[in-house]
């Protein structure tokens, strides 16, 4: 209580304050949704086997993870307790509704990309634990930050994996090929791991060896 | 901690509210949503006959000036008063392959040389697959393949969308040495076969529910055409 008091009497803070800037920061290291929090494991699984779909991924959980944060903390002090999932969750079913429809007007060959994993926005659960963490309690520009800052957090990690799974897995990045043709030729073989899901798997699991290694305030919080 | 009241009045007003922002959004993309549709067609049938644009209007132009769409029956004839817009093509594959319409796209080619396009609807291992079989005047040679899907493994099964998969197809036969019907079988490389080499194309490795869904649909699809190629044969 004394601390929101506080906030109200506090001059208006500057849109990129210090702390906004930290709720936009975080979630790209210290916080990362995937590799710290350990969510949206199922669609980074399922989306990254190359480059091309783990960035229109990226983009269209970026732009739900942002609105829905800011919608849902304008409503927040509005929405009954007892209904306040089913509420987030309609909230987010919208917006990816929306961006289904908007993408199949507008973007055709990206809507056709996307096919499946427009749906799978919304059952990932970075969108929603944030929406339960953050934006329930948060005013909205944080909030919207926030959303940001998780959705880029969470595409970093999609295009490193699927940067490496397209590069060993077809040889390819983007669709370019990238291993030269001669490599072939003298015997080098694709990894056919690379493409199955539990690559991405052992993938995650690096990046969050390397991630522990360097980052010494992510060792013993769990 | 809000009243039951207030619990079922937000829950219902804002289902209701979001209904109609759906509404009005789908309402109003909507054309443009069918127009996007409908020149993807466009631009699959070319695609099949090795035409190809990004640009929308040279896809409308190329279409408008030089495919001509008809429905046949399986008995040969041709049917008159149906337009090819208005075959579903999912509900006609659910059909005995006698009870079809079979909407044809036929193509002329500059010098005069017509190619025959065949539709094609399946099943994938998620979702459903389709294509454009496009066949030379001789009826039996394939003169190009498209393909798409709904949802298919990207990298796997996905990969019949690629050119190094839909090129496979050119110049293949859909007919066998004794002129029966033998179709082009998508099958592994090192699978024995009594087929010749025109009726056969390579299936794509990790992708194998995919590679016989196409198999399966181009048998299904094409077969009732054959009474009508005939027909246009023997004239």
């Amino acid at each position: 209580m004394a601390e929101e008091v506080a906030e109200l009497k506090e001059k208006k803070e500057p849109l990129f304050s210090k702390k906004n800037l930290q709720v936009l920061k975080d979630p790209l290291d210290d916080t990362n949704p995937v590799s710290v929090q350990v969510l949206g494991i199922c669609s980074a699984l399922a989306v990254t086997v190359q480059v091309k779909p783990a960035i229109i991924m990226t983009l269209g959980v970026l732009f739900v993870s942002a609105f829905s944060n800011l919608i849902i903390s304008l409503l927040r002090n509005g929405i009954p307790g007892r209904v306040r999932i089913i509420v987030q969750l309609i909230v987010v079913a919208t917006l990816v509704t929306i961006v289904d429809q908007v993408l199949k007007a507008f973007m055709f060959d990206v809507s056709k990309q996307l096919a499946v994993f427009v749906g799978l926005i919304i059952t990932n659960c970075i969108i929603m634990g944030r929406l339960e963490a953050f934006a329930l309690g948060q005013k909205p520009w944080p909030a919207f930050l926030d959303g940001i800052g998780n959705g880029l957090g969470y595409g970093l990690i999609l295009i490193a994996v699927a940067f490496f799974r397209e590069l060993f897995g077809a040889g390819s990045v983007l669709g370019f090929q990238v291993i030269p043709e001669w490599a072939y030729e003298h015997g080098y073989v694709n990894n056919g791991l690379m493409v199955l899901p539990p690559a991405a798997l052992f993938l995650i699991g690096v990046y969050i060896w390397i991630q522990r290694s360097r980052n010494q305030k992510l060792i013993n919080v769990s | 901690m809000h009243s039951n009241k207030y619990t079922f009045i937000y829950a219902i007003g804002l289902s209701m509210l979001t209904a109609v922002v759906l509404v009005l959004t789908s309402q109003q993309l909507k054309p443009l949503q069918e127009a996007n549709l409908a020149l993807d067609s466009k631009r699959s049938v070319l695609k099949s006959v090795l035409v190809t644009s990004e640009e929308d209007e040279v896809i409308e132009t190329a279409y408008d000036g030089s495919v001509e769409e008809m429905v046949v029956d399986s008995e040969g004839n041709e049917v008159t008063g149906v337009d090819v817009a208005d075959v579903d093509l999912k509900r006609e594959i659910a059909k005995e392959p006698s009870e079809r319409q079979l909407p044809l796209y036929v193509y002329t080619e500059d010098n005069g040389s017509k190619a025959y396009i065949v539709p094609m609807r399946g099943v994938g291992l998620w979702g459903p697959v389709w294509g454009y079989l496009a066949l030379s005047d001789d009826f039996n040679t394939i003169k190009g393949a498209f393909f798409d899907h709904k949802g298919e493994t990207p990298g796997l099964g996905a990969e019949i969308t690629e050119l190094i998969f839909q090129e496979q197809f050119q110049g293949k036969k859909i007919l066998d040495s004794n002129g029966d019907f033998a179709s082009v079988n998508v099958l592994k490389s090192t699978m024995k076969s009594s087929l010749d080499s025109e009726n056969r194309v390579d299936a794509i490795s990790g992708g194998t529910i995919t590679s016989n869904g196409v198999d399966d649909m181009i048998k299904n699809c094409v077969a009732p055409y054959l009474t009508y190629f005939n027909n246009l044969k023997s004239n």
